[in-house]
């Protein structure tokens, strides 16, 4: 997996470099954003005690104490509405929400209260928060512990909302997240938890709402986000193999989208597929597929495709393999946007 | 700036917080330990070490049981939790992708479940394989929810048993509209009447979806049996993280009776529950129960409880053995001999090796399975998209996809 590339020396990054899975990556970012501002708290449904289900907050209620890091009773509305009133209060809430699909309890709150507020209150109140949800597939899960629900949050005014791919944006994005005065939906690739990469935590990020070119090519552009990313590069070295050249693009920010270098890419390319596990109706695939033809029209030699979930419920496992994009479907995808 | 202790507060300069795992002295003074050792209100019938114990109000409720019922619900309790150890194996075989165990909660289930009439409905959360049995929804229907093949197999329906539900406190409030239904139909008012009983945890006790179930039976006078197992932990949390008051208690501010009962107690979650039901079916409801229990495995096969909570706490309800104290009594009251308890384990036995029989062989359900159903009345979008999937994946059939 091609490691972002950093604004720092590689010798003098070596010094500081350490591997670490992208689940760690979080949990030393997360342990970073509560030494550097006391207001910052955690909570959620087994964060402290047990370290979270996927251990991302391992450790931090022993060092941090209860009054950071808060076992929660069982109600995710409950977690998300408490959190606006602690950050209307002035604390930086970092709220767990366990799985994708537990996240709907807490949606009447997410939309009527958490985006909105700013909005309403003419901007006297801000809602530093971040709502942390690990999502997507490919985890061999029972029903609810598979889902990609990012696009009814983008789909919503006043939610800003982001996705790591890889082990050292989630220690930077996570920590930008929570220094962001707006409440922040954080969705981590839990299928990606155990993923390693290369962490100098002397280096300087990039900005929370940019998307990044991993990998060029000339011949066609990938864009995606989160777990699928992963797919992608693996698409491209394939396809590289055969001659093809693709060029990779991980989103990174889903709200607002940072697309000029989606654009930059079509422009050079002429032919773009966008990746997501999420259905395709009416999600961000599709809103990029619209401003991409708008804004590269007379690039374009294909018409924009996406290679998506299906639209159904995300299905039992054993089905999964069919349901999640993979590197078959991408290069089929290619293959017909190049053909046409 | 208010520290959290504060805000967390039982009653302002009474006690500390309730944060901790083993109520602090200051917690049981306040009425918290309730929560955690069952307390003077617990109905129990038999004691853990197999005694009957009389009690007024709740003998009536199980006077008809023989010494052959009480063996029938040894049996249940016995094969459902070797179907549930069979089930915990299969998956550390890989055989399932998770399970769910239901370990040290079968009197509680098998109670509520054989105090049910077949016009009675029920609502399961994720861990009621034993009100299954109950229910006729054999072990290997349970199977494919765990081992990725479909979200739910059997007719909920014709069993009267509804699918489980994943999402805490969801379906606590469906329940709840099922009853309201029940009543609206006439089908409440005598010892004919239907009920029903919907199962959810401690820990769901905090979802809106469980208080609002509450609120809306209630009001509605529906005739819905609230059975919460309280089995202490919900993954790593205690029960006090979700209270501060004993759970049962919480039904009195809702304007309708809460009862505590022994889960580990078969006798007393049968007799409690078949009143809750009677009052449903009579028109009395809603009821709530809690059954005093405990989780005596992991919260799932991928739970790590070393993490959470002591070993000690374990060894001190093993002796508080559902299971055990029915077979105690049996011996002691020469109401099973040896023969019984052989046959019983044969048959235990023989269930588990069918399990283990029909889920290694369980197909790989087909593709176009994932675009089935999902509208009664069909979707052309969706229709276009499975005709589109399939024709490309069979491209791939036998070129090792
Ligand atoms: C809405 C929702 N949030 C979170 C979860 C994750 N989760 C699964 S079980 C569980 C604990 C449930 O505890 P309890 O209600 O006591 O039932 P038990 O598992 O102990 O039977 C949690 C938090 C979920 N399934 N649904
Ligand atoms: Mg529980």
């Amino acid at each position: 997996m091609a490691t972002p590339v950093m604004n720092q020396a590689a010798d003098q990054a070596a010094a500081s470099t350490r591997t670490v899975t992208l689940g760690k990556s979080l949990n030393l970012g997360l342990r970073a954003a509560m030494e550097a501002d006391p207001k910052v708290i955690v909570m959620g449904e087994d964060v402290g005690k047990l370290g979270g289900v996927f251990r991302i907050t391992d450790g931090l209620q022993k060092d941090f104490g209860e009054q950071r890091v808060l076992d929660t009773p069982l109600a995710e509305s409950g977690i998300i509405g408490t959190a606006v009133g602690l950050a209307i209060r002035g604390f930086r809430p970092v709220c767990e929400i366990q799985f994708d699909g537990f996240i709907f309890p807490a949606f009447d709150q997410i939309v009527s209260q958490v985006a909105k507020l700013h909005y309403r209150s003419q901007g006297r109140v801000t809602l530093p928060m971040v709502i942390r949800v690990p999502f997507g597939g490919g985890i061999g899960a029972v029903e609810h512990h598979s889902e990609s629900p990012e696009s009814y949050f983008a789909h919503t005014a006043g939610l800003k909302v982001v996705s790591c791919s890889n082990a050292v944006d989630a220690y930077w994005m996570i920590q930008q997240a929570i220094r962001c005065d707006d409440p922040v939906l954080f969705f981590e690739p839990k299928r990606r938890y155990y993923e390693k990469g290369e962490l100098d935590v002397g280096a300087t990020p990039d900005p929370l709402f940019s998307s990044r070119v991993l990998r060029t090519g000339t011949a066609a552009t990938l864009v995606s986000y989160g777990p699928s990313v992963k797919t992608c590069l693996e698409s491209a070295a394939a396809a590289a193999e055969e001659g093809t050249e693709l060029e990779v693009i991980d989103l990174r920010a889903l709200s607002p989208m940072d697309l000029t270098p989606v654009f930059e890419s079509v422009r050079k390319t002429g032919h773009l597929v966008v990746v997501s596990e999420a259905p395709e109706e009416a999600s961000l695939a599709s809103e990029i597929a619209a401003r991409v033809q708008q804004e590269c029209f007379y690039s374009l030699e294909a018409p924009v495709l996406r290679v998506t979930g299906f639209d159904t419920p995300y299905p039992p496992s054993k089905l999964e393999e069919d349901f999640l994009p993979d590197l078959d479907r991408v290069l089929d995808a290619v293959d017909r946007s190049l053909g046409w | 700036m208010s520290s959290p202790e504060q805000w967390t507060h039982p009653e302002p300069g009474v006690g500390p917080a309730a944060t901790a795992a083993t109520p602090t002295a200051e917690q049981v003074i306040a009425g918290l330990r309730a929560t955690s050792e069952g307390g003077p209100e617990l109905v129990q019938l038999l004691t853990p070490e197999g005694e009957r114990v009389p009690d007024s109000r709740w003998d009536p409720y199980v006077a008809d049981i023989t010494a052959e019922d009480l063996r029938g619900l040894y049996r249940d309790m016995v094969l459902t939790r070797r179907v549930d150890r069979e089930a915990n194996a299969l998956q550390r075989q890989g055989q399932l992708g998770i399970w769910v165990p239901l370990l040290g909660q079968e009197a509680a289930q098998v109670g509520a479940g054989r105090a049910l009439k077949p016009q009675d409905m029920v609502f399961p959360s994720y861990r009621e394989h034993g009100v299954a049995w109950c229910r006729d929804v054999h072990p290997t229907e349970l199977l494919g929810i765990f081992r990725g093949t479909d979200h739910g197999s059997w007719d909920p329906l014709a069993k009267r048993f509804h699918l489980y539900t994943i999402v805490i406190g969801n379906q606590v409030l469906n329940a709840a509209g099922y009853a309201m239904g029940q009543r609206f139909e006439g089908k409440v008012g005598d010892d004919d009447g239907e009920a029903t009983m919907v199962f959810f945890g401690d820990g769901a006790t905090s979802q809106g979806d469980v208080h609002e179930g509450f609120v809306w039976a209630s009001v509605y006078d529906a005739p819905l049996v609230f059975f919460c197992q309280n089995n202490q932990w919900a993954i790593s949390e205690p029960t006090e993280r979700q209270s501060r008051l004993p759970l049962y208690q919480r039904a009195r501010g809702y304007g309708f009776p809460g009862v505590r009962v022994d889960g580990n107690d078969v006798l007393a979650s049968l007799a409690v529950s078949r009143w809750a039901l009677d009052e449903c079916r009579h028109g009395n409801g809603p009821v709530l129960i809690e059954a005093f229990t405990y989780r005596m495995d992991a919260h799932t096969t991928t739970d790590d409880p070393t993490r959470y909570r002591l070993a000690d706490e374990l060894e001190a309800w093993k002796l508080k053995d559902p299971i055990e104290r029915v077979r105690v009594n049996l011996v002691r009251h020469e109401n099973a001999d040896h023969a019984f308890f052989d046959e019983v384990q044969a048959e235990a036995d023989q269930l588990a090796a069918e399990l283990r029989e029909f889920c290694v062989n369980m197909p790989d359900p087909p593709k176009e399975r994932m675009f089935a159903h999902v509208y009664e009345d069909g979707n052309p979008v969706l229709a276009a998209q499975r005709d589109a999937y399939l024709a490309y994946a069979s491209g791939f059939e036998g070129g090792g996809h």
